[in-house]
């Protein structure tokens, strides 16, 4: 049966309670309803209704059985713009093929966290979903059983008919649409149980699939208006740079530019949100008529820059005060791994200590030691930044890419002077966000321009602006510690993990709460550079770290290494070491997904000549393990086959899930193995893909399989989870197809190794 | 500024604009046709990539006084209801993540097919190696190119 928890947010749930036959009893009140404006027929071969019905926010229903389902939050490829609806339509009882899916304008009075962040989509909107449409089933029920004047509870509703066997009396919900969305919403509903599901839990192709193959504009940077203006930004070269003159004259004449003027997106009081946040506050304008005129005029222009004193800035971060310093002056990447090498052990702080470890390696009869680190990244979305904005009097219409709409409203009305409430944020589809999105200063850029030249204007950054504005995966280091006794047993574990700004250890994961001793610290880099949340942030180093670790443990111990992680998982499960609920995975869905991998990939099995590696991680909710199979051809080791195991609770769309899990694993190969993002006097050394490595089609794994846990549990995160483990388990394979460990990535630069 | 007079998708249209303007800018600034996409502007990723007479080519580095008389093909004008092969495909094996890189991906997929239409695995890689997929999509990619090639042969 459903796990049901009941989330206070805008929407008031009022009640709780299960019925006795097992379905589940829901009582709330919406206190909004939502008129969209952009009625868009996603599904082009559905004939569209004469009239529509709002029943909730969520839905309306047409007079002939069509059904327009609302996507709350923003799409940047992890496809909730079909599986969030798909939903809302399973609860209903409507066949997918009568559903249209819009996007949802900001709303945050119907919505609640319209953002694409932590892997959160489907799972804090799951119970707000399935209710909108059980709502709705209800009320079309009650419709029909008023006025067919029979029992409510005798009028069954399935795949959008309505029927009552005893009279023989039948409608579709194009029919009873207009009755229901004139009743009242009901205070209780019953959700069905999870074995009814007939939506859920089955594949549904995109919705967008035929609009992509076909190039129709669906993508921020697609926006054409009326009058529309193209706008782009001038930043600093480098970190710890800001603007002194600039010379306007010298591209002002240039073909199609209109204007060239400086904005400031925000005045030094304004209290910052940390996604508010850049590191070039004062910006270039080039305005023009089109995107290359612009561009060209942007190459042209004559500017000096100067050197930025050293910065503390206050910053919110979901409530909480946090000062940031940004240290004056030019940095390099040497000066940077050096920083975090030589970590002075004032700035160290413990995080979690259980036992004594510094007796346990005090006594030790054999100490490893090894040390890891990752560099800095860029995000890389495939749509380079962009936004639309059309800013009059008193009005401002945002519409674009962001991941972060209901965050970025403030800043944008406090650089306009224009109240909240006349700030009206919509989503286009994204090409890609990773993070990147989340920090939306393009849409406090574009409002700002849009009012200065009093038209509706698209701001689009190059790649080369994308690349070098900031923003990025910080970079990363970690020294793991393990001590074995004279029988060669693990006695204690120590990690100490840092990194420019920010430490990337979590604490209380595993193997916390599987090892008597250990000790795990954590320490930070003050850096001008400014970064942000990239997929699955801090797990996307500190996993591949510690599953390289556990690697050289196991090895160490001479012990299978999946057997391995399994026997400490086995001690977290019934001993756990530490505070009760200190350790924050279940360590008996930890070991299901390792189980499951073994037996998927075969473990004990390997073909002659493939070389294998093993990882499992858990983050944002879910487990998932993998085994990365090699072989070398010509000396150079190929990726040949990925086999995941992924326990992310009910899977909404499973085909789309393997898509995510693929994307995850080749997106961390790639990472792991090539890309990186070094500096040179405060500039980025890489600009574009020529310099930046990005993998590749031939780089990627020929196969990669995934396989799911069957599971009741609602819905956990799936966008990031596949993501970090996946590093680890490269590095592990490529020791065994090598007989070299990689520590410090990208792991090309280690040694010439091209897969 | 000049005139210029271009064979796209079927039919010809004028335009006067700076000759060195990518064509990739033509399209999406005044023809229209966004489906070709802006990625790198450097020839690097392939989000751009449209058909210059059967050559799949970068439009991001194609100035519109380099084209002539030959026939541009984007996106949009693959085929008149969305249904090539390598769209037909696309849509089978549901191959996008954000989409982005895709228009750029089937046009290579589909200028590879017209020349070589029973492509080996390691052909599909060489071909296909140019176009970026930042969400990671290459084995669905793979996958597709070999789906439309059968769905070729058996038309
Ligand atoms: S935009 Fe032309 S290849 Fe990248
Ligand atoms: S699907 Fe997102 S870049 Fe390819």
């Amino acid at each position: 049966m459903t796990h049901i928890k009941t989330k206070q947010g805008r929407r008031a749930f009022i009640k709780n309670s299960s019925l006795a036959g097992g379905g589940l009893v829901l009582g709330f009140s919406w206190f909004n309803s939502c008129k969209p404006k952009v009625a868009e027929a996603l599904a082009v071969e559905i004939e569209m209704p004469k009239e529509w019905y709002e029943i909730n926010g969520y839905l309306k229903i047409g007079d002939n059985g069509v059904v327009t389902i609302m996507s709350p939050n923003p799409e940047i490829g992890q496809n909730v713009r079909t599986s969030m609806p798909m939903i809302v339509a399973d609860e209903l009882e409507v066949d997918w093929k009568n559903v249209v899916v819009e996007q949802a304008a900001l709303n945050t009075n119907l919505y609640s966290w319209q953002v694409a962040g932590g892997s959160r989509s489907i799972s804090s909107s799951w119970q707000n979903l399935r209710m909108a449409g059980a709502t709705a089933r209800h009320m079309l029920k009650e419709a029909a059983a008023e006025t067919w004047q029979v029992p409510v509870g005798e009028v069954t509703a399935v795949g959008g008919i309505l029927s009552h066997e005893a009279t023989g009396k039948s409608a579709g919900y194009g029919e009873m649409a207009s009755a229901a969305s004139k009743l009242e919403v009901p205070e209780e509903i019953e959700l069905k149980e999870i074995k009814d599901f007939s939506i859920i839990g089955t594949s549904r192709k995109n919705v967008d699939g035929k609009k992509l193959v076909t190039g129709k504009p669906l993508f921020g940077i697609d926006v054409q208006r009326e009058g529309m203006l193209i706008a782009s930004v001038v930043h600093p070269p480098a970190f710890g740079m800001k603007l002194k003159s600039y010379d306007a004259e010298s591209i002002k004449q240039m073909p199609g530019i209109r204007d060239v003027f400086t904005i400031k997106l925000y005045n030094d009081d304004f209290k910052k949100m940390a996604f508010h946040f850049t590191a070039f506050n004062e910006l270039i304008v080039v305005v023009g008529d089109s995107t290359w005129q612009v561009f060209q005029a942007k190459k042209a222009l004559n500017v000096e820059w100067e050197n930025n004193p050293e910065v503390t800035d206050t910053m919110t971060m979901f409530g909480n005060d946090m000062k940031v310093t940004f240290p004056a002056g030019m940095e390099n990447s040497e000066d940077h791994t050096a920083k975090l090498k030589d970590i002075t052990s004032s700035k160290i702080k413990v995080a979690r200590k259980d036992g004594n470890p510094e007796a346990a390696f005090k006594n030790a009869a054999k100490i490893i030691e090894r040390s890891y680190s990752c560099p800095f990244l860029a995000h890389n979305t495939m749509e380079p930044m962009n936004f639309f904005a059309h800013v009059t009097d008193d009005h401002a219409e945002l519409l674009g890419p962001t991941q972060t709409p209901e965050w970025m409203e403030p800043a944008v009305s406090e650089v306009l002077g224009i109240p909240l409430e006349n700030i009206d944020i919509q989503m286009t589809r994204q090409g890609g966000g990773f993070g990147r999105r989340l920090y939306g200063h393009f849409m406090v850029e574009v409002a700002a321009i849009s009012q200065r030249m009093k038209a509706p204007v698209k701001l689009v950054y190059t790649r080369e602006d994308d690349m070098t504005q900031g923003i990025y995966r910080p970079a990363y280091y970690a020294t793991y510690r393990a001590a074995f006794d004279t029988d060669n047993n693990l006695t204690a574990f120590h990690v100490r993990a840092g990194g420019i700004p920010e430490s990337p250890l979590f604490a209380n994961r595993f193997p916390a709460g599987a090892i008597d001793n250990y000790l795990a610290e954590d320490f930070t880099v003050d850096s001008n550079i400014t970064t942000g949340a990239f997929r699955a942030p801090r797990s996307n180093f500190i996993a591949g770290a510690e599953q390289s670790f556990l690697d050289e443990i196991a090895e160490e111990m001479g012990k299978d290494p999946i057997d391995f992680r399994l026997e400490l998982l086995k001690r977290a499960a019934e001993d756990p070491v530490g505070e009760k609920e200190s350790n924050d995975y279940d360590a008996n869905r930890y070991a299901g997904v390792l189980e499951l991998v073994r037996e998927k990939s075969n473990w004990k099995q390997a073909e002659p000549g493939v070389h294998r590696g093993v990882s499992a991680y858990f983050c944002h909710q879910s487990y998932v393990a993998q085994v990365l199979d090699i072989v070398m051809e010509n000396d150079t080791p190929v990726v040949h086959k990925v086999t995941a195991a992924i326990d992310c609770g009910i899977v909404v769309n499973p085909d789309a899930a393997s898509n995510l899990s693929e994307g995850g694993v080749i997106d961390g190969i790639g990472h792991a193995m090539y890309s990186g993002l070094t500096f040179k006097d405060g500039m980025p050394e890489q600009s574009n893909f020529d310099r930046y490595r990005l993998i590749r089609h031939k780089e990627a794994p020929k196969k990669i399989e995934t396989y799911f846990v069957q599971s009741d549990i609602d819905p956990t995160g799936m966008g990031e989870p596949p993501f970090p483990p996946i590093m680890g388990a490269l590095a592990n394979a490529l020791y065994k197809a090598t007989g070299q460990r990689h520590y410090h990535q990208p792991f090309i630069k280690e040694k010439q190794i091209i897969g | 500024m000049a005139t210029f007079s271009i064979h796209i998708n079927g039919s010809t249209k004028n335009i006067d604009v700076d000759p060195s303007t990518p064509m990739l800018w033509v399209l999406r600034d005044h023809f229209n046709l966004v489906g070709t996409k802006f990625g790198c502007g450097i020839a690097q990723c392939g989000a751009c990539t449209v058909h210059l007479g059967e050559n799949a080519v970068r439009s991001c580095q194609l100035p519109i006084s380099a084209v002539g008389e030959q026939h541009i093909t984007t996106i949009e004008g693959l085929s008149e209801n969305g249904d090539h092969p390598v769209q037909q495909a696309w849509l089978e094996v549901d191959v996008y993540q954000c989409g982005y890189c895709q228009a750029g991906q089937i046009m290579t997929a589909s200028a590879l097919l017209k020349k070589n239409p029973n492509p080996t695995e390691e052909e599909i890689e060489g071909a296909m190696n140019g176009n970026i997929c930042r969400c990671g999509t290459y084995t669905r990619i793979k996958k597709a190119v070999k789906k439309a090639a059968e769905i070729n042969q058996n038309t």
